[in-house]
């Protein structure tokens, strides 16, 4: 597979040949590109370059972990001896024997499906893209119009002592923008395709889809129409409807990170925080109402949370999270799920050569249920509805959240009506998907992108992917202010 | 994309003469395609480990070398940037290089473009230890292991970390920086079933670092945390440690007194009034006997001492060179490398001290809470700074000036500006600590006891 492959071979052999049972390496190749505009011109445009390699060890029951960004066979080595090295000193306090999940090494390539490489698009057309939407935003009376788009390469090529050899290829990109208007005393945004804009791993086909310049008036019209729309009401219970950009973030905070199994085993208490979710009750616990299925799936073409093998060479493949409400799965990597008698679950992703392979959302997400959301509307007597995230704060168990939306509506008698800003709710994790009585069905179903997950010390900025469509709470606490 | 390179080639940029070599090959290459451009190179090499436990054995142990070239041109007014990770050979340092060229060339005229700085000198700052820098897998794993003995039987979860690194900076207009600096920082719990307890200790010097009074001081305050109970939410007193300080100012800073929020007018400062509260003084101060980093930012600007607050007055805004220029003032040294959405974070942020320690802060309210940690904070505006978060790793309902029993962790959504408005902040500590971050910047805070914290749920929503 080439002289990258060789050097992540010959760093597993440097660590084996230093006492390590088990090791396995990463030589990545990487490239990043970002493009910005500001108000109709460009901001930056920031191009990053990354080479290197990431080698484990395993010495008893303890890890090492050692990363060079020197790609030398020479370098490679030395970094295969020092993780070695620090697994040893791991050892000085170790913990309980481990055996790693069982995963037959794979020989193999995978590469991410791309019909127009994000690459071939001249930077110009991306700047006069990006231009023009803030431009436009700025002409509907935008106080700040921003927009981005981004494009990520890696190939990495992975190596164990159990003889695996995979090579992968993964194009990412996406893009967003929004508008933010001032007023006395506050301000209003909107944004386009979501807060965070919309990826996956997929070529610049994605960019054009989501069709920036015919959504730039609209999104900075709207904030503009925020700022003089009534807040939205504080009530200890009502019906809200949540679109389905917001939901893909209700689904990360309170179902992703809740499901990663490190966190559920406390290996993340002291940063991340761990789960209220208790392992002994796997199988059984009620997490929501019986339409809350979810599955965590790698395999998913064009989403931001695929890949063909993670970072511990398992294959990508489906893992069930919750079925018709109850508690079945867990997202882990080989170590984790070994501790909790489970099979190695595929969820294990590094954030580059020089950080360690941890357990990482794919893409998790629910399953359509049977309505439209003008249905949804339709079926409410007294209600909200609010889309488009604007903050979310979740306490360290995943239980107790608060989120807030860019914009919300009215619904009275089965009809959508007046605008309403600062709309926010809060819940209780599985009280809150036990509430849920309608969910979106197929034409409402998409898969959102996430590029900005934090998780890891050193942090890691991971790359998830959630299907979502819109739903119905019931009895929700909404407007809680400051 | 990099092809691998033989052995012996040059490569990580290493030590700080390597890392001159780089910077000075970089403008080399720039002046031989453009002999009129502007550039500014930084080079920053060195290693970066972290130790990471819980359930009480080290479970993730790291370490990686760094090697970061990052490069900005301006030709003829336009501007861009690249950087890489990796080898800094001949090889990819053209192709650093071209990237930067061929954005330029597309690139519009930048007409905010300030210019790079001109040559100036830099103060004397070294915040560096030899054997914080020489700090092996072996050390951080013994201090794990004190942390966890120290904690009396209790589940123990948390990091040690050292870092030390070389920073260079060159202009193409002859401004010339380096330094270097160590950071060591322990950031653990103490956990009972029911209860977390935290400790943290950060230094230029490891040798600072005291891991076993630490895993007591978790402990002791996990176990008094223990079987907390509900507390109903409201408007209560806080004494809140400098991990929530931390959290605030960082907050207030980067909302408020960053250059780029002032000029879009989201920013809710007014300089010369007396917004806050008159016990209060920030100031950025990077030669700080107790501070850690740098004493020049990544646009080769000084860091200067100055204050951002004096006696509840906001007296100076936070700038890069781009917010200076447009507000018509200089550079604080306050630039961040790469692509930044906030354009500046304050680097080393001092708040004064007061004469009380916490045991005193806490004698002094009436019915409050004390809080240790702040947690997942998000702003609900940023003009009004109303945030929203909740209290994590202990937090006490105090009664007459005494702890009366833990609560369970609470919900607050609070306007940050609000909560140290004029007549808000009831005493300051004196247990200043240092909270490092690569990042986010360095503060050195204390406790703070303020009149009124909006909490507005409990654990039960």
């Amino acid at each position: 597979m080439g002289p990258m492959d060789d050097l992540a071979a010959a760093a597993v052999e440097a660590a084996l040949a230093a006492g390590a049972r088990y090791a396995d390496a990463r030589a990545m190749d990487s490239r990043a590109e970002v493009v910005t505009a500001r108000n109709g011109v460009l901001d930056a445009i920031h191009r990053d370059e990354r080479t290197g390699i990431g080698v484990r060890a395993l010495i008893g029951s303890s890890w090492g972990f050692a990363a060079t960004p020197d790609p030398s066979p020479a370098a490679a080595r030395v970094a295969g001896e020092r993780a070695a090295a620090i697994a040893r000193a791991s050892a000085l306090v170790a913990g309980p024997d481990l055996e790693l999940a069982p995963v037959p090494p794979v020989v193999g390539r995978w590469a991410s499906t791309c019909r127009e490489d994000p690459w071939s698009v001249p930077l110009d057309e991306k700047v006069a893209l990006l231009e023009g939407v803030t431009r436009e935003m700025r002409d509907h009376g935008a106080t700040t119009a921003e927009a981005a788009t981004r494009v990520w390469e890696t190939r990495k090529w992975f190596r164990s002592s159990e003889g695996a050899r995979i090579e992968q290829h993964i194009r990412e990109c996406g893009g967003g923008m929004s508008a933010t208007v001032v007023g006395d005393g506050e301000t209003q945004r909107r944004s386009y395709p979501g807060i965070r804009g919309q990826y996956g791993t997929r070529g610049w086909e994605l960019v054009r889809e989501i069709d920036l310049p015919a959504n730039a008036a609209r999104i900075a019209d709207e904030a503009r129409a925020l700022l003089t729309a009534p807040q939205c009401p504080s009530l200890d219970a009502t019906d809200l409807i949540l679109g389905g950009e917001q939901m893909a973030l209700q689904i990360h905070e309170s179902v992703g990170h809740a499901v990663e199994l490190d966190r559920i085993l406390g290996w993340e208490a002291a940063y991340a925080g761990t789960s209220w979710l208790d392992l002994a009750e796997l199988g059984r616990l009620r997490f929501g109402s019986p339409l809350m299925t979810i599955t965590a799936d790698a395999t998913l073409p064009g989403a931001l949370g695929s890949f063909g093998y993670d970072d511990e060479g398992t294959p990508a493949h489906p893992v069930d999270i919750v079925r018709e409400g109850v508690w079945v799965g867990v997202l882990s990597g080989r170590d984790t799920a070994a501790i909790a008698g489970l099979p190695a679950g595929g969820a294990v992703r590094a954030d580059g050569f020089n950080r360690i392979p941890m357990v990482r959302m794919t893409n998790v997400g629910l399953l359509p249920g049977e309505h439209t959301l003008d249905e949804m509307i339709a079926a409410t007597e007294d209600g909200i509805l609010m889309d488009t995230n604007r903050s979310w704060s979740i306490d360290d168990k995943r239980l107790n959240f608060q989120f807030g939306c860019e914009i919300g509506w009215e619904i009275k008698g089965g009809k959508r009506g007046r605008l309403l800003r600062n709309p926010t709710y809060t819940g209780i994790s599985p009280r809150f998907w036990g509430s849920m009585d309608m969910l979106g069905n197929r034409a409402e179903w998409r898969i959102w992108g996430t590029p900005n997950c934090g998780k890891g010390q050193p942090g890691q900025v991971g790359h998830t992917g959630h299907p979502a469509a819109p739903a119905r709470f019931r009895g929700m606490r909404v407007g809680v202010r400051g | 994309m990099s092809a691998p390179r033989a052995p012996g080639g040059a490569g990580n940029a290493g030590g700080p003469g390597i890392a001159s070599g780089v910077a000075a090959r970089v403008l080399e290459l720039v002046r031989d395609r453009a002999p009129g451009a502007q550039a500014e190179v930084v080079v920053r090499s060195g290693t970066s480990a972290l130790t990471r436990f819980a359930n009480s054995f080290i479970h993730q142990n790291v370490a990686e070398d760094l090697n970061h070239v990052a490069l900005r041109v301006a030709l003829d007014g336009h501007v861009a940037a690249t950087s890489l990770d990796g080898a800094a050979d001949e090889d990819a340092l053209a192709r650093l290089v071209a990237g930067a060229f061929d954005a330029a060339a597309v690139s519009p005229v930048d007409r905010a473009w300030p210019g790079v700085t001109a040559p100036e000198d830099v103060p004397a700052v070294d915040h560096w230890d030899d054997a914080t820098a020489e700090a092996s897998p072996d050390d951080r794993a013994r201090g794990v292991a004190a942390f966890v003995a120290a904690a009396g039987g209790l589940v123990t979860a948390g990091a040690l970390s050292t870092e030390a690194t070389h920073t260079v900076f060159a202009n193409s207009a002859g401004q010339a920086a380096s330094g270097r600096s160590t950071v060591a920082a322990l950031d653990a719990i103490a956990r009972t079933p029911s209860s977390d307890g935290v400790a943290r200790s950060s230094s230029v010097a490891f040798a600072d670092i005291d891991a076993r009074a630490a895993g007591e001081r978790a402990a002791g305050k996990a176990r008094s945390a223990a079987d907390p109970t509900d507390l109903e939410p409201g408007r209560y007193e806080v004494v809140i440690e400098p991990s929530c300080v931390a959290n605030l100012l960082g907050f207030l800073l980067i909302y408020g007194f960053a250059g780029r929020a002032v000029e879009e007018g989201r920013s809710f400062v007014r300089l010369g009034e007396p917004q806050l509260d008159p016990l209060l003084t920030i100031r950025e101060d990077v030669a700080h006997p107790r501070m850690a980093g740098l004493a020049f930012d990544p646009e080769g600007t000084p860091r200067r001492a100055f204050d951002l607050v004096r006696d509840g007055v906001p007296r100076a805004i936070l700038h890069d060179r781009r917010t200076a220029a447009m507000a018509g003032t200089t550079s604080t040294g306050n630039a961040v490398l790469g692509a930044n959405p906030w354009g500046v974070v304050p680097a080393s942020l001092v708040v004064s001290p007061g004469t009380a320690s916490e045991e005193e802060l806490v004698r002094g309210m009436e019915r409050g809470i004390l809080v240790s940690d702040f947690w997942y904070t998000r702003v609900l505006d940023p003009r009004t700074l109303v945030v929203t978060g909740l209290t994590r790793n202990g937090a006490w309902l105090v009664e007459d000036g005494r702890i009366v029993r833990p609560v369970r962790n609470l919900r607050f959504t609070q306007s940050y500006v609000e909560a140290l408005a004029p007549g808000r902040i009831r005493g300051i500590g004196t247990d200043q600590s240092l909270l490092a971050d690569e990042d986010a910047g360095s503060f050195l805070v204390p406790s703070l006891h303020l009149g009124s914290w909006n909490f507005t749920g409990g654990a039960k929503g």
